[in-house]
């Protein structure tokens, strides 16, 4: 480290100084923000609480697998705890999770805007969010819901017995929160670039957002018209999705998966945009390859929109559907093998130093992988058949959504969090929460691989006693993993008070995010940024807007 | 001098987040069709459903057709049409900053789109006095002249006018379950699509508000402009509901 690297507002004192944190002190302040700085804080703080909830109900299920008979009373507890499981991680904290809370943080930093373009509809989604979610809370304080997240007709419609009908009017709100948060990304990467912010020039994480917000507009209405009419035909008892009553349960797990489907690359993309820009920034180099990760990001996003029937493989499509679909699943691999290689190849001779969003980032690249792997071969027809609803799939999409996403997610808490608190989290508990977190995850999901190999279903209360061994390993490891999360929640609320001063850029990043006083002052920028330098110019050391292009930047 | 001024007030209706009213038109006109395409989606979920269960049962969906008074609904398409035209010209009228003619027209909208929330109530009330309504009072069998009343009946009457010009083939008397199906997704469809109309005289009666405050300038009159997308939008829908649902009757 010869060069030292420019930054701006360095001399800015760092204390006295009016951020976006202390311009006011109220709560109507708070609750009536047009500040996505804010609007981002208001989200993580609700979907830490519907993942704690979330989190509850993983620890019923895992409870009571714990002895091949079930330890809840009713096998009916048992499905409404992984109801609460699925649908609060699901709608309510990972399709949320990065878009709402970093993406809201840290959209307009990383492109030199003072705000999104829609700021009074950015605090309207916050609030649909909020009632959407008490509708959900309602329905489960009522009694609960026992269809699973995936409401498949005609249970849900016509047989199950719960509070269906407020728990989809719940997640059809939820929506529209969704739809206007993708509507506002996509607006505002369009038009509010700082000059000389170029397409080529935006941090890969913002890509992944674009990707993001194109599904959160194009699927998330699908899903809000299906489970509207799920509710029509449970209300009216007029045939829809019921077969009994000339209805097509198949049609249902259609236009469900055409949503849900994509929902998954809602989850994973923005964790592929913060590891990006975390493996870039740990690394001390150019990320390799930048217009393929960058374009890799929206391919997945739209051949994601292709893949859906691979969940109906053994619901009674045609076999030649199947192959195509089979076919078209593998074609996702190729752009997000592209993302793999790229981290890989960046981390290769790059001046890798391991603080705690690196250990994260590492984390999620072997677990992502594993996930990803395994996703191939459920893809496989003729595999599927004989993994479809086992413990094989849990496995395998927790290692996406689980060892993927929220290792993502809380590497990004933990390197942005100086950026939006201005403090430092402690390092060392860092690196241990990180650690407890991989270990825990692994010993937790990859003994129901094993499990689904060997045949034992999902969503089943009890199990043959031979399986028990793999499910107190499965229980043992939740109970580690769920340290690894505690931990953080402990560590980074200590840190708004107790933590060090972050200074505007504690990890050197060249990213424009970085290059303004750490927490942010309300309007961002004291002025808008000229960006003239190429992105993650770690060799050129010039950061994203500094105002003086060196004669080696294009 | 004059053109100073209106560069002046349209530069204090720029929000902060924006550059310059360029900038903030460009991001509102975007954010309309982002919605748009939102809005596609969700009707086409609708869609998708409706055209695989007319595929299924062809029958059933096209006597629920031939119970339907499509000369209403043709109708109902030209007011729609009338009313895309007012909006249309009220677009124009803001894009040459008349205030006046903005109201003029948005006025007219109204008063058009009223008419076709009328007329289209009009035909939900003839269908429940025939028994047409599912989950409410949908029946197997027809009621009789009496039961729906002189009302209802002229409408029949005309019906029966249209219907000898081009005869319906093979009309069975007796309602079958899966016609109560087309029913539902009937009712769901022009509900949603006249919700989407209700919401937009709402919106209308703001843009009214805004108009009379001489708000709108040559330079500045982005919400109208956008409003007119949506209103068109809501306009194209009816254009693909009124075939798909009231002329698909003959086998």
């Amino acid at each position: 480290m010869t060069a030292i690297p420019y930054s701006p507002d360095y001399a800015a004192p760092q204390t006295g100084r009016t951020t976006y944190l202390n311009a006011t002190h109220t709560i109507r302040s708070w609750l009536l923000t047009k500040d996505h700085k804010r609007i981002g804080i208001l989200y993580m703080i609700s979907i830490t609480i519907f993942f704690m909830i979330g989190a509850g109900g993983a620890a019923l299920v895992r409870i009571n697998l714990l002895t091949p008979a079930g330890i809840l009373s009713e096998p009916a507890q048992y499905n409404k705890a992984f109801t609460i499981h699925g649908v609060m991680m699901v709608f309510f904290f990972l399709v949320p999770s990065i878009p709402a809370t970093l993406g809201n943080f840290l959209l307009p930093l990383m492109i030199g805007a003072r705000d999104v373009a829609f700021p009074k509809i950015n605090l309207a989604s916050w609030y649909l969010l909020i009632i959407g979610s008490s509708f959900a809370l309602s329905a489960i304080l009522f009694g609960g819901v026992d269809t699973g997240w995936t409401f498949y007709t005609p249970y849900s419609s016509t047989f199950s017995n719960t509070h269906v009908v407020l728990m989809i009017v719940g997640i059809f709100i939820n929506g529209f929160s969704s739809i206007l948060t993708g509507l506002n990304f996509v607006v505002t990467i369009h038009k509010m670039r700082a000059p000389g912010m170029t397409w080529f020039r935006l941090p890969l994480f913002v890509w992944a957002m674009y990707a993001t917000s194109l599904i959160f507009i194009l699927g998330t209405p699908v899903i809000a018209i299906t489970l509207a009419l799920v509710a029509v035909e449970r209300l009216l008892r007029v045939g829809i999705f019921d077969p009994a009553l000339g209805g097509d349960p198949i049609l249902f797990q259609h236009m469900f998966w055409f949503y849900s489907h994509p929902a998954v690359y809602i989850m994973i993309l923005p964790s592929f945009g913060v590891i990006s820009e975390v493996i870039t920034c740990f690394a001390r180099k150019r990320i390799f390859g930048y217009v393929f990760v960058a374009f890799s990001s929206v391919a997945i996003a739209i051949i994601g929109f292709l893949v859906w029937a691979h969940h109906l493989f053994d619901a009674g499509i045609s076999v030649y559907s199947g192959l195509i679909f089979s076919l078209l699943s593998f074609l996702v691999a190729v752009p997000t093998a592209v993302k793999v290689f790229s981290w890989t190849a960046t981390l290769y001779k790059g001046s890798v130093s391991l603080e705690t969003p690196m250990l994260y980032a590492l984390g999620f690249i072997g677990l992502f992988t594993i996930g990803g792997l395994t996703g191939l071969m459920l893809a496989t027809l003729g595999l599927d058949v004989h993994l479809h609803d086992t413990y094989f799939v849990i496995a395998h999409f927790h290692y996406v959504m689980v060892g993927g996403a929220i290792m993502a997610y809380l590497g990004g808490i933990h390197f942005w969090w100086p950026k939006m608190t201005g403090k430092m989290y402690p390092e060392f508990w860092g690196k241990i929460a990180a650690a407890i977190t991989f270990l825990g995850f692994n010993l937790t999901f990859f003994p129901q691989f094993v499990l689904g190999y060997l045949g034992m279903p999902r969503r089943y209360h009890a199990y043959p006693p031979e399986f028990q061994v793999y499910n107190v390993l499965s229980t043992a490891g939740a109970s580690v993993l769920a340290v690894g999360y505690v931990l953080p929640l402990i560590y980074l609320l200590w840190s708004l008070k107790y933590g060090a001063e972050a200074g505007p850029n504690p990890f050197r990043s060249m990213s424009l995010e970085w290059q303004t006083p750490s927490p942010p002052p309300t309007e961002n920028f004291e002025r808008t940024p000229i960006c003239s330098q190429p992105p993650y110019a770690y060799d050129l050391q010039t950061p994203m807007g500094s105002p003086v292009p060196t004669a080696a930047a294009t | 001098m004059t053109e100073h001024i209106a560069t002046e007030h349209a530069h204090s209706l720029v929000q902060h987040q924006f550059e310059d009213a360029y900038q903030q038109k460009e991001a509102a006109t975007l954010g309309m069709w982002a919605f748009l395409a939102t809005e596609v989606l969700f009707f086409g979920g609708l869609f998708v459903a409706y055209t695989i269960y007319r595929h299924q049962y062809p029958d059933p969906f096209r006597q629920g057709a031939l119970n339907l008074k499509w000369y209403l609904g043709g109708i109902n398409t030209a007011v729609l049409l009338l009313s895309s035209f007012t909006m249309a010209m009220a677009v124009h009228a803001a894009a040459i900053g008349s205030n006046a003619k903005i109201i003029r027209y948005l006025v007219l909208t109204i008063i058009v789109g009223g008419a076709f929330l009328g007329i289209k109530a009009t035909e939900y009330y003839i269908e429940y006095r025939e028994h047409l309504i599912p989950g409410l009072n949908f029946a197997h069998d027809p009621p009789s002249e009496e039961e729906v009343g002189p009302f209802v009946g002229a409408f029949e009457k005309v019906q029966g006018w249209f219907d000898r010009v081009v005869p319906p083939r093979q009309k069975e008397e007796k309602r079958s379950d899966t016609e109560e199906m087309f029913f539902l997704f009937y009712f769901i469809m022009t509900a949603i699509h006249a919700t989407h109309m209700i919401v937009g005289i709402g919106i209308m009666l703001v843009l009214i508000w805004m108009a009379k405050h001489e708000m709108f300038s040559a330079q500045w009159h982005n919400p109208v402009e956008n409003f007119g997308l949506y209103w068109h939008f809501v306009d194209i829908v009816w254009v693909f509901l009124f075939p798909t649902l009231y002329l698909l009757r003959q086998p």
